[in-house]
């Protein structure tokens, strides 16, 4: 039912080989070794990254965590097309989106320790606060599209979603505003066939890359999990974006192999054949092959890569259990831009109920 | 003064090509619906980041003519005539707001916001505090509220609670003329989002306005001073209120009214200076009764005021029904009757 049109556009086979595909080979023609292999250490890393914040949730200094296991190739090859001005609207499952746009790793984990709302400050690194409300960012981004338009510069919004938020209103209502002012947004879906317990037939009857052109947007469907492919694809749809050509839906056909969160218990819902048949499928595994073709993978760039990845987690765990407490009173604070005087006195009211007490051991919230 | 500039395919429209209006530099006698329609143009004037968005505010100038000959003067690129989809037209002010626009949303009616809701609730309201500050949500979303025009359902509804009641909001509704220029402008230039509620069986009603900012947003005004029974309200019911106190005073009641203007969050300065002199309470506002915000006002005033209270406080609101048909709307608004009931029986009376 679901993949009865065309498959999706690959360029990496499982298998490790380069295949030709016409319009698309011209945008990555620059690849050569070390480029891949760079976006090689990326996708090492990412991973690394998501199996130590997984731990650390095990271990109880995480509340929460969403694993991108499998979908690595899938942000990376996405963020690394993007120019620094371009602007990212995510999901929470975006963390390795984060990791390429530059966040810190210590504030990727911020919001899963409970410390804040947000790990980072947007501006900084252009990437939205994650939005965990699901497909609310997709007008975030066609908004920030429309003030670029207005703004008459050529910087692009992308936002990512799942095979899920396309059945939410707001994804389509962002298509179909993007659509009628022909907004420079790439519309970024991550089908990773499943929504927590829900497979993505649910969702649809037919391809979702197939919905796109109804808004009138063209869409691409690709192999999510072939590096090569999503960089191909998402610099042709930046680059209609960049030069009025207006907004571009991709579909990145990946897995999601882990669960959905580490509340989540995907055995209770999921055939293990069908992911032992995508783990041959892994996105590491086919760049891997490739780069080992072309005489990129030598035993020092194998430590180096491993060296790398172990110093992130490293830092992600040092930094995570390093994190200082908020302050209490911090929970009144930045509510508004401007003084509130209700809010005002509840924080008053609030600051003397603490000192009342006349030590630590008496103070409940101590 | 900022340069105009109007996009070639604007100016080719038919009938958009009407030199524009100069702003608002003398006392003029406005009405409500024009008032705002100034206040409009004079920040849009003053900021270019101040954009409009909503549906049929171009060409027709929305329903109720507020944004009338703005698309004219501004261009399609700041006056947008959205799709209609209320979830997006607040979801792309958000992403509008991030890049450093100022919008100014139009919900046509009270009743179609809440397709809008999340956007509202989730995100315009808890950016600023989910980022610590870092973005800023200085949007504005401008709701005509209430009834007694004998519209269709949905076309009536006073749904402020439900904003007042979600932390980041501001929310204000005018009454007047005057305030309706002057808080338009402030709430536009607020860093913090505002819910900017009018009261549209007022919109014809003329009054003087003063092209200036004005006293801020957030002060509630005492509208007319009284002695025995403080007179609490808001929107359309102000003037309501206004003759109440007129018909009291006739029967030796002294009636204390005050146009609240800001509902989030309230100046309580004001009201309870009012009750701590009259020891007496009338709320009335035309939304449902529980969980309105009568019921909070009062629970404040009786917890700050409680010694001054001769008599327990009284709320004269809109039942705790859905919006009737036009025929019964009589029987659920609160008017000049049912006002002085409520004053009736908080000065002991019956």
């Amino acid at each position: 039912m679901i993949d009865s049109s065309p498959r999706p556009v690959q360029l990496l086979s499982p298998d490790g080989e380069r295949m030709p595909a016409g319009d698309f080979d011209p945008w990555v023609e620059d690849l050569d070794g070390p480029a891949l292999l760079a976006l090689y250490r990326d996708l090492v890393v990412v991973r690394r990254i998501d199996t130590e914040a997984t731990a650390l949730q095990r271990q109880g200094e995480l509340g929460l965590w969403p694993p991108l296991l499998g979908q690595e190739a899938a942000q990376v090859g996405s963020a690394r097309a993007l120019r620094s001005d371009d602007f990212v609207f995510p999901s929470y499952r975006e963390n390795a989106v984060a990791y390429c746009r530059g966040v810190n790793l210590t504030d990727i984990v911020t919001v899963w320790r409970g410390n804040t709302q947000s790990g980072w400050d947007p501006y900084t690194v252009n990437v939205a606060t994650p939005a965990i409300i699901i497909g609310a960012q997709t007008l975030h981004a066609t908004g920030w599209a429309l003030g670029a338009q207005r703004d008459d510069v050529d910087s692009v919004a992308i936002t990512y979603f799942g095979d899920g938020a396309t059945s939410e209103g707001d994804v389509n209502e962002a298509m179909v505003f993007a659509a009628s002012f022909q907004a420079p947004v790439v519309f970024f879906c991550q089908n990773n066939h499943w929504a927590i317990s829900e497979p993505v037939g649910v969702q649809a009857h037919r391809n979702i890359a197939d919905r796109a052109p109804g808004f009138g947007i063209p869409s691409l469907r690709i192999d999510g999990n072939d590096m090569i492919a999503v960089l191909a694809a998402t610099r042709i749809a930046l680059d209609r974006a960049r030069t009025g050509g207006g907004p571009t839906f991709i579909e990145a056909v990946t897995y999601r192999m882990g669960p959905h969160t580490t509340a989540d218990d995907p055995t209770r819902y999921r055939d293990p054949a069908e992911l032992a048949e995508w783990k041959t499928r892994d996105p590491l595994l086919r760049l891997h092959r490739l780069l080992t073709a072309l005489g990129e993978i030598t035993p020092e760039v194998e430590a180096a890569t491993q060296a790398l990845a172990d110093a992130a987690a490293v830092e992600l765990r040092a930094g995570c259990i390093g994190m200082p407490d908020p302050e209490p009173l911090s929970v009144f604070d930045h509510v508004y831009a401007t003084p509130n005087a209700t809010l005002e006195r509840q924080r008053t009211d609030y600051a003397g109920y603490l000192t009342s007490f006349d030590s630590s051991e008496q103070n409940p919230k101590a | 003064m900022t340069t105009l500039m109007t996009p070639a395919a604007v100016s080719t429209l038919p009938g958009l090509t009407a030199p524009a209006p100069t702003p608002l530099t003398q006392t003029t006698t406005l009405t409500l619906g024009k008032a705002i329609n100034e206040g409009l143009r004079q920040a849009m004037l003053d900021d270019p980041k101040v954009v409009l968005l909503g549906e049929d505010i171009g060409a027709l100038g929305g329903v109720f003519r507020v944004t009338s000959d703005l698309l004219a003067q501004f261009g399609a690129r700041r006056v947008i005539d959205t799709p209609l989809a209320e979830s997006a037209i607040i979801g792309t002010a958000v992403g509008l707001a991030y890049r450093g626009y100022r919008p100014v949303c139009e919900i046509q009616f009270d009743g179609f916001i809440f397709p809008a809701f999340d956007q509202i609730v989730s995100q315009v309201a808890k950016f600023h505090y989910r980022t610590q500050g870092a973005v800023r949500m200085p949007i504005t979303i401008r709701v005509p509220f209430g009834g007694g025009i004998g519209a269709a359902e949905h076309h009536s509804e006073s749904p402020e609670a439900y904003f007042t009641h979600t932390s980041g909001l501001r929310v204000i509704a005018v009454s007047n003329a005057q305030d309706a220029y002057s808080l338009i402008r402030q709430a536009i230039a607020s860093d913090d989002p505002v819910l900017y509620f009018e009261p549209k069986r007022r919109y014809h009603v003329k009054g003087e306005v003063v092209p200036e900012i004005g006293a801020p947003m957030e002060q509630a005004v005492v509208v007319c001073p009284g002695r025995d029974v403080t007179l609490l309200t808001y929107g359309a019911l102000v003037s309501t209120a206004r003759e109440a106190a007129l018909a009291a005073f006739d029967e030796g009641v002294s009636i204390e009214v005050i146009d609240l203007r800001s509902l989030s969050p309230v100046d309580y300065a004001v009201v309870e200076a009012s009750v701590r002199k009259t020891g007496r309470l009338v709320v009335t506002h035309e939304a449902a009764q529980s969980g309105g915000l009568g019921g909070e006002i009062i629970a404040t005033v009786t917890e700050r005021c409680f010694s001054y209270l001769e008599s327990a406080p009284v709320r004269v609101t809109g039942f705790d029904v859905p919006y009737p048909p036009a025929k019964l709307e009589s029987h659920h608004l609160p008017d000049l009757d049912r006002i002085l009931d409520g004053v009736d029986r908080v000065m002991g009376r019956r």
